[in-house]
């Protein structure tokens, strides 16, 4: 099943054409004009050093969530140190709220691969990697199809285009693991072992994937070198905002009319997507709060929207940052506490355990949780939830730990009376409510009543991970 | 699924022709591919996979039990014909998560975590399978299966009990 196909406002770079069952093969691609900034990279003479200086101009900032600028992370490969560089396209999409780069790779697949095999002209790599998360079925398989079809074309492997530039790319499908999608943790599974991250200096530009240079790049930021080699750095920076050109995917999903994937134009008003572009809320209700890019990124409230818009600078002014673009919409009457909890339980099962503050804090904020949420809460319980949190804050390899801590604490800000009433009576303001419209609410019903006493189905004590 | 151990060796000329578009030298990359293959052809990975694939690559037999232990997708015991997974992260719990469990739970007569006695579901609970905007959802095996309903629940669990 494909994801349905939305329609917002602005340029769109991605989301320009009708999605049919043929739509994402090489033949409607190059029918939209596809490949033809490969074209122009192979046979119109562009060295590998223009295209980085091309992609540097674009200003176009990473859009794997920390927004770093794409041209910096290419212009310190050595091009001519004589190691070996890598490219590997960061497709290990696992941030919860975020799915645009699942769109990306079952629409436009040979755009996300033409991406790839500019880059790793840019840095002169001979191997590309494309890290997909295990769990992709058919973003897997129409990846492996792009690639087989780029091959059987001559735009991979040896001699592409006859221009004497050769490219093999490997398909990597990991194994259920979200810390994988931290760069260094990722070129660990890429080598075949368990995705730890591993401490900074040296980067992953010096020492990377096979102890050679290595630059990761997001889906979406790959997706959009070939419009701005194609159709020309103006193109690309007359969308947007100085700041932050271009345009961003952005996945909601929460308690919004229509959830999906949405291109907007950076700058974009937030509040008119939300409202306009998606609906507002399920069932008429008023708007809580959003968890605006991934469940990483602290929330804002309703009113900490007004007069925001959808680029990185405007965010960050507003206390809390775009991130991956997985927007999470979340109506008035759900409870905040329970859904702590839920977003705790999965750091601490994400976890990798190498770090001990980590290792043992998203357990700890977890049980901390937990025990609120089942009417056990101790008045000294929230300070300890922010304890946790400073001692996980930059003392550990990757930001997993930092994150939680950011997410829960935010959370806390925002909707302290809610975790004193929980904590207060046992029980919850808003009545443990997570939904608005609830398909199997009747399921649900029936299960507590032959449950008694027992919170919830899926928070059993314990937890169940197959 | 067989519960008599095959040999991995016809995997072999398989995993030979991935090596082909990977740097020289670097075949314990292959760790982690080989081991999805083992997996999809008996259901889990079994004592004597390891012992072939740590002869095969040539990789620390540790490596792969490290793998086996940290990666979510593998497993060391087999599990029902249809292992639905259930994502249970945020978005999913906004859109009626915790109810598809309850749901499937009595159908099935089992808990997340559980096997139906007959062998033929395996019911988990995950975390974030990048489906938010079509929550709730599960995995069945290797498909995902979105938007759920009683109705197309019930449908679904019909059609593969038979």
């Amino acid at each position: 099943m494909t994801l349905p196909y939305q329609v917002g406002s602005g340029t769109k770079f991605f989301m320009n054409f009708p999605v049919t069952e043929r739509s994402h093969t090489l033949e409607a691609y190059r029918a939209r004009g596809g490949y033809k900034a490969l074209t122009r990279v192979l046979q119109e003479g562009m060295q590998p050093t223009d295209v980085t200086k091309e992609v540097s101009a674009s200003g176009i900032l990473g859009h794997g969530g920390a927004a770093f600028p794409a041209g910096r992370k290419w212009g310190v490969i050595k091009l001519n140190d004589g190691e070996p560089h890598y490219v590997c396209m960061n497709a290990d999409e696992g941030e919860p709220g975020t799915f645009k780069d699942r769109w990306l790779l079952e629409h436009v697949p040979h755009m996300c691969l033409e991406g790839l095999i500019i880059a790793s002209y840019a840095l002169m790599g001979r191997h590309g990697f494309i890290y997909i998360r295990g769990e992709f079925d058919l973003a897997y398989r129409r990846m492996r199809d792009a690639i087989e079809e780029a091959y059987a074309a001559g735009l991979l492997g040896e001699n592409i285009m006859g221009s004497g530039y050769s490219l093999d790319v490997v398909l990597y499908q990991g194994a259920g693991s979200y810390v994988c999608g931290e760069a260094s943790a990722m070129l660990a599974s890429l080598e075949g072992k368990k995705g730890w991250p591993r401490n900074r200096p040296p980067r992953l530009t010096v020492k990377g994937l096979y102890q050679k240079p290595t630059v990761v790049n997001n889906v979406e930021t790959l997706a959009n070198v070939p419009v701005i080699i194609g159709q020309g750095v103006e193109v690309f920076r007359a969308v947007g905002t100085p700041k932050s050109p271009g345009t961003q995917m952005i996945s909601i999903s929460g308690h919004i009319a229509r959830p999906g994937v949405y291109e907007v134009e950076y700058g974009y008003s937030w509040e008119k997507f939300l409202y306009e572009d998606c609906g507002g809320m399920q069932g008429g209700k008023a708007l809580k709060c959003v968890i605006p890019g991934g469940v990483s990124t602290k929330i804002l409230n309703a009113d900490e929207l007004k007069g925001v818009t959808l680029d990185h600078n405007s965010a960050l002014a507003a206390g809390s940052q775009l991130g991956s673009g997985g927007m999470i919409a979340i109506a008035e009457g759900t409870c905040m506490v329970r859904l702590a909890r839920v977003i705790q339980r999965f750091y601490h099962h994400e976890s990798c355990g190498q770090c001990t503050p980590c290792r043992e804090g998203m357990g700890w904020m977890e049980r901390v949780l937990d025990r609120i949420v089942r009417g056990q809460g101790r008045p000294e319980d929230i300070d300890r939830l922010y304890y946790i949190s400073n001692a996980n804050d930059g003392t550990t390899i990757c930001s997993l730990g930092d994150s939680a801590g950011y997410a829960v604490t935010a959370i806390l800000d925002h909707y302290r009376e809610e975790f004193e009433y929980y904590v207060k009576n046992g029980r919850s303001m808003f009545d443990g409510q997570l939904t608005v419209e609830d398909p199997f609410a009747e399921s649900l019903a029936t299960w507590h009543a032959l449950n008694p006493g027992q919170l919830s189905p899926t928070l059993a004590a314990g937890g169940h991970h197959g | 699924m067989t519960s008599t151990m095959t040999s991995i060796q016809h995997l072999i000329p398989e995993f030979e022709r991935w090596k082909t578009r990977y740097p020289a030298g670097f075949e314990g990359s292959l760790t982690i591919p080989c081991l999805h293959r083992i997996q999809q052809e008996r259901g889990y990975i079994a004592d004597s996979d390891i012992d072939e694939l740590v002869a095969y690559l040539g990789v620390p037999r540790t490596q792969v039990d490290e793998v086996l232990g940290f990666y979510t997708m593998f497993t060391r015991t087999p599990r029902g014909r249809h292992h639905l997974q259930v994502c249970h992260n945020a978005s999913c719990s906004l859109r009626g998560a915790e109810g598809l469990v309850a749901h499937l739970c009595l159908k099935l007569g089992i808990r997340p975590g559980e096997t139906t006695s007959d062998g033929a579901f395996t019911l988990t609970t995950v975390e974030c399978l990048a489906s938010c905007g079509t929550a709730p959802m599960m995995m069945v095996n290797e498909a995902y299966h979105e938007n759920l309903t009683p109705a197309t629940v019930d449908a679904l669990l019909e059609e593969l009990a038979r």
